[in-house]
């Protein structure tokens, strides 16, 4: 009777280690802080009806922006234990985690930095600026965002729910390898909440991803043909193409798994006439080209960062959409790669060798097409050419690195080595992660209608590239002097521990770089009047997102512009703005529907992690009943009619008037020696001191 | 609300549905792949039977004939349903539906009928990786089936409350697409799985 209501869960599923126990305290922490600072403003109808229901895509991109940053915290911090335990666990020191520890340790990091971290954060520069971009007001179906996000949601609390109950997560590595990852060698919960938080937000992802497509190709302002779309929507477009493509297919495989795990299935076991190698094709063909979704709306980023800071339209335009369509094709006939040591054969692995290699080819089209709009340009060194200047460093790097890990033979000798962490960190660091910085400095006076300050943004930039080097050099070294790759001690011998030292080194260098990246962020909150952006187009843009006021009003365009070229509002402004002629607007209405559903998404995973088997079953026939009655709701619009919008637009124009006359503009960007004084008065006023 | 108002309504409508519509073929297609890798696992792990039966032994390969036959029915039947739909024919509409909806319970039936036989020989889904490969893949059409028999049970009975206004006929639209999906999906397992096993 007991085992049918709660399943497994019993007084040990508690949290009694002391990880679990922190986890646990600073989650209801930071709930209680939460629940407090809205009580006490009074912002809880706020909260629900303003953003929580939002189907905005800017509110939904926002919102993916502060969990992924929150996420990049989380998974920041596991980094900084796994430095920690490297540099100390070498001969009779054992350092300070255990083996399990270590490896639920380093299995989480991976998780969350890729699905929970660079997706969200992806997601949410593809939310703000693809609509804007594409002179849309919403987008194709404002309710599978909202899902999508929410789900996503779900996924995140689902990853952290082990710290609340079980205390403890896959130690598989963060693909969850088989037959690793089956009943036999992993009998635990850790791995049932692994496949449940990637199966829910990585269904999100694919509702996500059908949007944006049905977006970009049909939503489009007139005159836009896709040779004239901004390059960072043809980023999005392949990358969203891409996850269209592969993430059923780890939906499928992530349901096999679970077969095996909880029906007794044969698919990955190693009895039963299973095959485990099955598995690890099935997860890298998503697992690659995973890779290159997060990378290609960075390099669209990277085309609109160089294209407006050279002042020159981006060179090569059309060679660089065939690039990304090249590494979006390309990147689909590689996954053998991650594992030539398989045993398929010379022939196989040199197919899967040399497809590798040419991907080097259009991405180097990317990176020559940049070169050439710099070529010549008349540059400004604001913090987001900053960030593509470090990731053409830490790129490079990494590609070429990878060209030398395509080579099957050099594979073997280099497969799972710290060689191999080194490479991949260098492409998802410089490619992917730079990519959202920069992307973020760039389209942050649009999220928030005034920029960021650029000094500490500045140093930001240098810490992170010193960081880096400093952190991931040492890695490609130690991985060819023969360490492996999740290894929580070595034997003293191996001489490796110097490296190890300065690799944490490296770490703390970067953990102060963030440190300067919020301090950017908070310096700029404290100047915004100063950094406002009045005009809507703080760095003389050229394409659409930079013809409307900052922060984008909630219908984005009071008129759909008519597109000519690729840069229409380079050209719109040559031309002159006339006086434009208002229309009414449709919007979509907020909804709760996506919360609903993504709640009773967690619970079917949270029943089947525990064998709770009354819980799924009432939770999907839960989800069943809220699509039906939503489906049925005919009435999802609502207009603002033209004169509202008139007034509105002027209203607008009103309002950053009157801050303009309040205010004196003319004050430098604050500098880190002011920002910490000004922090450490506002400290000592804290306590009372004056000074 | 005036004339030129009117016809930017439409419009907003008609685009509207026709991204729906796109949208829906997108969507048509990740699911398609969902049945590849199922597929693409059962060729793996065709002759993986270890100890238990092959194919051979366990399928019936007349009542696999006789659900593709009731399966291919109903394609026609929702499709004659959906042209006296469009016609705004709503009684004959909802017998054609009517009729699609006991064709899918009696597709459905037969394949629990089959998998009822093989677990009474004695074999389930963890006897072997053949028996776990073919009970996934033809069960998750069948649980496709049962999502699409829900889907058609409750418009019909919005369509009988609401008449067949034009968000009716999207959603049956969309929803014939889904059948004839799993429609095609089946003739695929049909052949791969049963016609194979014979041959």
């Amino acid at each position: 009777m007991r085992e049918f209501f709660i399943g497994k869960l019993d007084g040990s599923s508690l949290p009694h280690e002391y990880h679990t126990i922190l986890g646990t305290i600073s989650f209801f922490a930071m709930i209680l802080a939460a629940v407090g600072i809205l009580t006490y403003t009074k912002r809880w109808k706020w909260l629900w009806n303003d953003w929580l229901t939002s189907v905005d895509p800017k509110k939904i991109g926002i919102m993916y922006f502060i969990v992924g940053a929150f996420m990049l915290i989380r998974g920041g911090i596991d980094v900084i234990m796994m430095w920690v335990q490297q540099a100390m666990a070498s001969g009779t020191s054992d350092g300070y985690l255990s083996a399990q520890h270590y490896q639920e340790i380093f299995t989480a990091h991976g998780n969350i930095m890729v699905f929970f971290v660079a997706m969200a954060l992806i997601f949410g520069l593809i939310n703000y600026i693809v609509p804007l971009q594409i002179g849309a007001r919403d987008l194709a179906s404002p309710f599978l965002n909202t899902l999508g996000f929410w789900l996503y949601v779900a996924g995140v609390a689902m990853v952290n729910m082990f710290f609340l109950l079980g205390g403890e997560y896959a130690a598989t590595g963060w693909l969850a390898v088989a037959p690793l990852s089956g009943k036999e060698f992993s009998p635990g919960i850790g791995v049932d909440y692994w496949i449940w938080s990637l199966q829910i937000s990585g269904i999100g992802t694919t509702l996500g991803a059908i949007n944006f497509v049905m977006t970009i190709l049909k939503m489009r302002a007139p005159g836009m043909s896709l040779l004239k779309m901004p390059l960072f929507t043809w980023g999005s477009l392949c990358s969203m193409m891409m996850a269209v493509t592969v993430f059923p297919l780890l939906t499928a495989t992530l349901f096999l798994l679970f077969f095996d795990r909880y029906f007794g299935t044969h698919f990955f076991t190693t009895d039963g006439g299973g095959n485990p190698m099955m598995y690890t094709n099935l997860i890298w063909m998503w697992g690659h080209p995973e890779v290159y979704i997060l990378m290609l709306p960075s390099f669209g980023v990277f085309s609109e960062v160089v294209s407006t800071f050279s002042r020159r339209p981006i060179a090569f335009y059309k060679s660089n959409v065939l690039g990304m369509i090249g590494v979006s094709v390309l990147a689909m006939f590689v996954w053998l790669h991650h594992f030539f040591t398989m045993g398929a054969g010379a022939e196989v692995n040199s197919a899967f060798g040399v497809a590798t290699m040419l991907i080097a080819i259009p991405t180097s089209v990317l990176v020559f097409s940049w070169i050439a709009t710099i070529y010549k340009g008349k540059i400004r060194f604001t913090t987001p050419m900053l960030w593509f200047l470090g990731f053409i460093a830490v790129f490079t790097l990494g590609g070429i690195s990878g060209v030398l890990l395509a080579i099957p033979p050099v594979d073997f000798q280099l497969h799972n080595s710290l060689f191999l962490v080194a490479h991949f960190h260098s492409t998802v660091i410089g490619g992917v992660l730079f990519g959202i910085f920069a992307g973020f400095n760039y389209w942050f006076p649009k999220f928030a209608g005034f920029r960021l300050n650029e000094r500490i943004g500045r140093y930001a930039v240098f810490a992170w590239i010193i960081g880096f080097f400093v952190a991931f050099m040492p890695l490609y070294i130690l991985g060819l002097m023969g360490a492996t790759r999740r290894l929580e001690r070595y034997d003293s011998s191996t001489g490796w521990q110097p490296f190890f030292i300065i690799a944490l080194i490296g770490g703390l260098i970067i953990c102060v770089a963030v440190a300067l990246q919020v301090a950017q962020i908070i310096a700029s909150f404290m100047q915004k009047r100063r950094l406002l952006d009045v005009t809507g187009d703080p760095w003389d843009g050229r394409t659409l997102e930079w013809s409307i006021p900052s922060p984008a009003p909630s219908y984005n365009f009071a008129v759909i512009p008519k597109v000519s070229s690729r840069d229409p509002f380079f050209d719109m402004k040559e031309a002159g703005i006339k006086k434009p002629i208002y229309k009414d607007i449709h919007m979509p209405k907020s909804t709760g529907v996506g919360i609903y559903i993504s709640i009773f998404a967690f619970l079917i995973g949270f029943g089947f992690v525990w064998e709770i088997v009354w819980l799924p079953v009432v939770s999907i026939i839960g989800i069943i009943i809220t699509l039906i009655i939503k489906t049925f709701n005919e009435d999802s619009e609502y207009t603002i009619p033209a004169a509202v919008v008139e007034k509105m637009e002027e209203y607008e124009a009103d309002k950053i008037n009157t801050i303009l006359k309040s205010d004196d503009r003319y004050k430098e960007d604050m500098g880190l020696k002011e920002f910490i004084r000004i922090l450490i008065t506002w400290a000592l006023g804290l306590v009372g001191i004056k000074r | 609300m005036t004339h030129a108002e009117l016809a930017v309504d439409t419009e907003h409508e008609e685009a509207a549905n026709d991204r729906t519509m796109f949208g829906f073929w997108v969507y048509l297609m990740t699911d398609l792949l969902m049945f590849a890798v199922l597929f693409a696992v059962y060729a793996v792990l065709k002759n993986s039977t270890v100890d238990g039966p092959s194919g051979r032994d366990i399928f019936n390969p007349t009542l696999a004939l006789a659900g593709t036959l009731v399966l291919l029915v109903s394609s026609f039947t929702v499709g004659i349903g959906m042209i006296k739909a469009r016609l705004g024919i709503k009684k004959q509409a909802l017998i054609w539906f009517g009729l699609t909806f006991i064709l899918g319970l009696a597709f459905l039936g037969i394949t629990m009928y089959e998998f009822y036989e093989i677990i009474h020989k004695g074999y389930n889904l963890g006897t072997s990786a053949f028996l776990s490969a073919f009970f996934i893949l033809v069960g998750t059409h069948g649980l496709h089936i049962i999502s699409g028999l829900i889907w058609l049970g409750v418009i019909m009975v919005y369509v009988m409350k609401r008449g067949l206004n034009k968000h009716m006929i999207r959603k049956l639209t969309l929803l014939s697409l889904f059948w004839h999906f799993l429609d095609i999906v089946w003739i695929f397992i049909f052949s791969v799985v049963y016609l194979m096993a014979f041959v």
